[in-house]
């Protein structure tokens, strides 16, 4: 029993050193989403391709798509935007664009320029659907299902690393469930 | 001398850390209500921050919703569960007593009482000690008895 004893600090310190190497891998800043698992919130907003009509949340459901949350004063979405392109151009996946307390012109300018990977973008002026939403900030991707329910979220720009590994498979999953 | 007047003048200057907004409110109580609401909810942004102190965009935002619900008649514990739902128990400065946050408001109490039991067997220990050395004390006595008994007998023979 005395020499079991005389391993207790190692055995301490093993737990805590744990503990700090899982945490070296967290991102503190990375926060759960409290959407996850539930139904996307309601929304009704202009349609920016369309000045004067509205899109709401039943017109854009039926199909797994990616909610993508994007405004022209944030420097990552100009990053990720090619990305989009891609996943929109190759991949085919369906895009539901929010144009986040933005100028419409500007993101009008914006996607005539860098093409348009959305397949309706809606204009969320004030921010009000972003806080529905629970973002934080631009860009936020959301995952959601054919029925409405969101399954992830991803905070920063979406890369084909990000896609791969965290998003496609489960996209896949849902795809198939579709059919 | 106008130099000096300008350096001077540095040290006229204070910084001011209050974000610059202006709300109108129906009445001061609901003025105090939403006081004590950017104090408690957190910015899911910057996140060692409250509402009140932050300038980042989504925190101006929530202000400006908490001030849009509290004149929309909503109560406390509607406003609360109306961040709770966007952006979970997170945004909350002041936890509230349920689900998983209960750990977290009993954690506190169980740390001082697993504290308290160890002093109680430390002491409990040295007390113990204490009593072997009394013990060893009377045994001590017996001993010099027993000895000083075998000397006279030896003295005798």
């Amino acid at each position: 029993m005395g020499r079991i004893k005389l391993f207790l600090p190692l055995a301490l310190f093993a737990v805590l050193a744990g503990f700090f190497i899982k945490g070296l891998e967290l991102d503190p800043r990375a926060l759960p989403s409290a959407l996850v698992d539930r139904q996307i919130p309601h929304f009704k907003l202009p349609d920016l391709d369309n000045p004067g009509r509205t899109i709401d949340k039943q017109a854009v459901l039926g199909s797994p798509m990616l909610v993508n949350v994007w405004a022209t004063w944030c420097p990552s979405c100009a990053v990720e935007h090619a990305f989009l392109n891609y996943l929109r151009e190759r991949e085919g996946v369906n895009i539901l664009g929010v144009n986040y307390k933005d100028n419409v012109d500007k993101a009008r300018v914006w996607l005539s320029e860098k093409g348009n990977p959305y397949r309706f973008n809606v204009v969320d002026l004030d921010g009000r659907f972003g806080i529905d939403l629970g973002i934080t900030g631009a860009p936020e991707t959301y995952l959601v299902g054919a029925d409405g329910i969101v399954h992830m979220r991803y905070q920063g720009p979406l890369d084909r690393n990000v896609w791969e590994q965290k998003i496609k498979p489960r996209y896949l999953e849902l795809l198939m469930g579709t059919k | 001398m106008r130099r000096i007047l300008l350096t001077l003048c540095l040290f006229w200057a204070t910084s001011a850390y209050a974000v610059i907004e202006t709300y109108q409110f129906d009445s001061a109580e609901m003025r105090e209500r939403y006081h004590v609401f950017v104090k408690e909810l957190r910015c899911p942004k910057c996140q060692n921050q409250n509402l009140e102190d932050s300038n980042a965009g989504v925190a101006a935002d929530l202000r400006r919703e908490v001030h849009r619900l509290l004149h929309e008649g909503y109560t406390d514990d509607e406003i609360y569960d109306y961040m709770v739902a966007r952006y979970g128990e997170f945004v909350l400065y002041r936890p509230r007593t349920s689900g998983v946050t209960l750990y977290l408001w009993l954690a506190p109490a169980m740390l001082l009482a697993l504290a308290i039991a160890v002093v109680a067997l430390i002491v409990k220990r040295s007390r113990k000690q204490i009593d072997d050395t009394v013990v060893a004390s009377d045994d001590q006595e017996r001993l010099n008895q027993v000895l000083s008994r075998v000397q006279q007998e030896s003295d005798k023979s």
